[in-house]
């Protein structure tokens, strides 16, 4: 890894870090539980590195633990997304309704 | 580096990103929120599409199999009852963290032993931080499932071999470092990561578990960040930054709600404290009520705050909560509920539970809102609440809970305990607003007891 790529990713990361504490500062307490189950599913984006892994083929325990980690991550993706918006679902304001 | 062939793959990672960001923006209201999933998930389908159009790859049968088994694992995970949301919280955090772990360990033996030292850095950051979140989540999960024990295990000289553990594997991480060709010390890396994360697992009881969530939730997404850096993906680098924060600000929340430090949650051995203080108490006269008695207080009040906690949702007394709070607002009262950051098992989980039993949320109060209301209020009824509601929190500096924030349901005109019996909650510490005049125990289960109460009120209107 060149420095430059470094400096680029410690920006990134350090940019990353402020927007998501001004971001989920913002998020009411009501909604911490969806929070965390969006967050995970957003985090299983590392689905990506794993199924690149597995498509570079390079070895094959890269491609053993990466279809390990390609499961473990995508049912990540799926059942975060699921849950999330099944709880989004079912939060109803008591307004409309009167 | 396989992520960063070409441009176009680049600028769909950057369309993700955005959508990650927006998807996490929208969640600050619930009018909004419900934009947010389908944001989300139009990012990760794109990365995912996009990655796999990649000139290059090969293995796509793996990779397809791969897939339909995380569908197959995931559906169902998607679909469990909103009781069983903080295991399957934990869950996924240890899936996440074995992603991470799996890819870190695959991705040293591929570059070992030409490993740049800052990539050595991060990639051991990533497998630590992985490993002990892997095993760590899994033993949360497991505890909240209740396949294992749930009391905190605690021996002498518990925190000095974790804190020797960790620092055996920070060793190990900075030799690799600084000699990458020590393949063999990897799995040693790894290994002691792994166990450490049951060791730090097991002094933990059950009413740390939301600090200790959100913290698990916090290394998982740091352990991605660490990914994104050794892959050079600025796609994981922020959806890892993201999710790190999030579980941060969450501990913060938690630890604060709490009153208490990172460091005490993690080493501080709460639970023999607890049972030291728990001993010293002698027999004090209680008031107790049936449930006839109970719903004609609740049917003359004016205001009504419901405070619930863990035993509510252990009792699935959310329905029979809801039922309540239905047919006391037909009669004019004022329903609203007091929500502790800490009640429960994770952060939020009253709020889903009542959520999904259709309690509209602008009626779900937090702490300090409940607490302004808490004096103009004739009736605060708690229903598997203990320690949030102990007053011992605001007056005995020698309670191990002196200090934290609770909800001040004494200042009610009247307050309603049901309570499975006398015993001292999961906790163990002894609760003085028990003995107080105004308070009165409702002795049984919460799911029954408020089935009573609504089959009361609702035979009294028949009358």
């Amino acid at each position: 890894m060149t420095n430059d790529v470094l400096i680029n990713s410690l920006f990134v990361f350090m940019l990353a870090a402020f927007l998501g504490f001004e971001v989920i500062k913002r998020v009411s307490p009501l909604l911490h539980t969806p929070l965390m189950s969006l967050t995970n599913a957003l985090d299983a984006i590392a689905v990506v590195g794993a199924i690149a892994l597995v498509g570079a083929g390079r070895s094959r325990l890269g491609t053993v633990l990466g279809t390990i980690a390609v499961v473990a991550a995508f049912s990540n993706v799926v059942s975060g997304f699921l849950i999330t918006d099944r709880m989004l679902k079912m939060f109803k304001s008591s307004r409309p309704q009167k | 580096m396989p992520l960063s062939g070409f441009n176009w793959l680049e600028i769909v990672y950057l369309v993700a990103t955005a959508l990650f960001i927006l998807s996490l923006k929208w969640l600050s209201a619930p009018t909004t929120a419900r934009h947010d999933v389908w944001a989300g998930e139009l990012g990760m389908a794109l990365a995912i599409a996009g990655t796999l159009c990649e000139r290059g790859i090969i293995n796509l049968q793996w990779i397809f199999i791969a897939l339909v088994l995380g569908a197959v694992i995931g559906i169902p995970l998607g679909l469990v009852q909103m009781t069983a949301v903080p295991q399957r919280t934990a869950l996924s955090h240890a899936f996440g963290a074995c992603c991470a772990t799996l890819v870190g360990t695959a991705e040293f033996y591929l570059r070992a032993p030409n490993v740049p030292k800052f990539t050595m850095s991060v990639l051991a950051m990533e497998v630590i931080l992985g490993g002990l979140t892997f095993t760590g989540s899994l033993m949360a999960a497991g505890k909240l499932q209740e396949v294992l024990p749930q009391r905190p295990i605690t021996y002498k000289g518990q925190n000095f071999v974790n804190l020797g553990m960790l620092a055996v594997a920070v060793g190990i991480a900075v030799t690799l470092v600084l000699h990458p060709e020590h393949k063999d010390l990897f799995p040693g890396m790894v290994g002691i990561a792994l166990v450490f994360g049951v060791m730090m697992i097991i002094p933990i009881g059950g009413a740390d578990m939301p600090t200790v969530i959100s913290l698990l939730n916090s290394y998982a997404g740091l352990s991605a960040a660490a990914m994104g850096f050794v892959l050079n993906s600025k796609l994981l680098i922020v959806a890892g930054a993201l999710d790190g924060s999030s579980g941060f600000i969450l501990s913060v929340i938690m630890s604060k709600a709490m009153n208490r430090s990172f460091t005490n949650v993690l080493f501080g051995a709460f639970g023999q404290v607890q049972a030291a203080s728990a001993a010293g108490t002698e027999a004090k006269t209680v008031r107790s009520a049936s449930a006839e008695e109970a719903a004609a207080i609740l049917a003359a009040a004016s205001k009504v705050i419901i405070v619930p906690g863990y035993g509510m949702a252990v009792a699935q007394a959310q329905h029979k909560v809801r039922e309540l709070y239905d047919i006391l607002t037909k009669k004019g009262v004022d329903v609203v509920f007091g929500i502790h950051p800490v009640a429960g098992r994770m952060p939020g989980h009253m709020n889903v539970l009542l959520a999904e039993a259709d309690v509209p949320y602008d009626k779900l109060l937090e702490m300090d809102n409940a607490n302004s209301d808490m004096p103009q209020t004739d009736v605060a009824l708690v229903i598997g609440a203990n320690d949030v509601t102990n007053p011992a929190a605001r007056s005995d500096t020698s309670s191990p809970i002196y200090g934290m924030p609770i909800l001040d349901v004494d200042k009610a005109r009247t307050v309603m305990v049901i309570k499975r019996s006398m015993n001292p909650g999961f906790a163990g510490i002894d609760n003085p607003l028990y003995y107080l005049d105004r308070t009165l125990m409702l002795f049984g289960d919460a799911k029954g007891f408020v089935g009573d109460i609504v089959r009361e009120l609702s035979g009294g209107a028949h009358h």
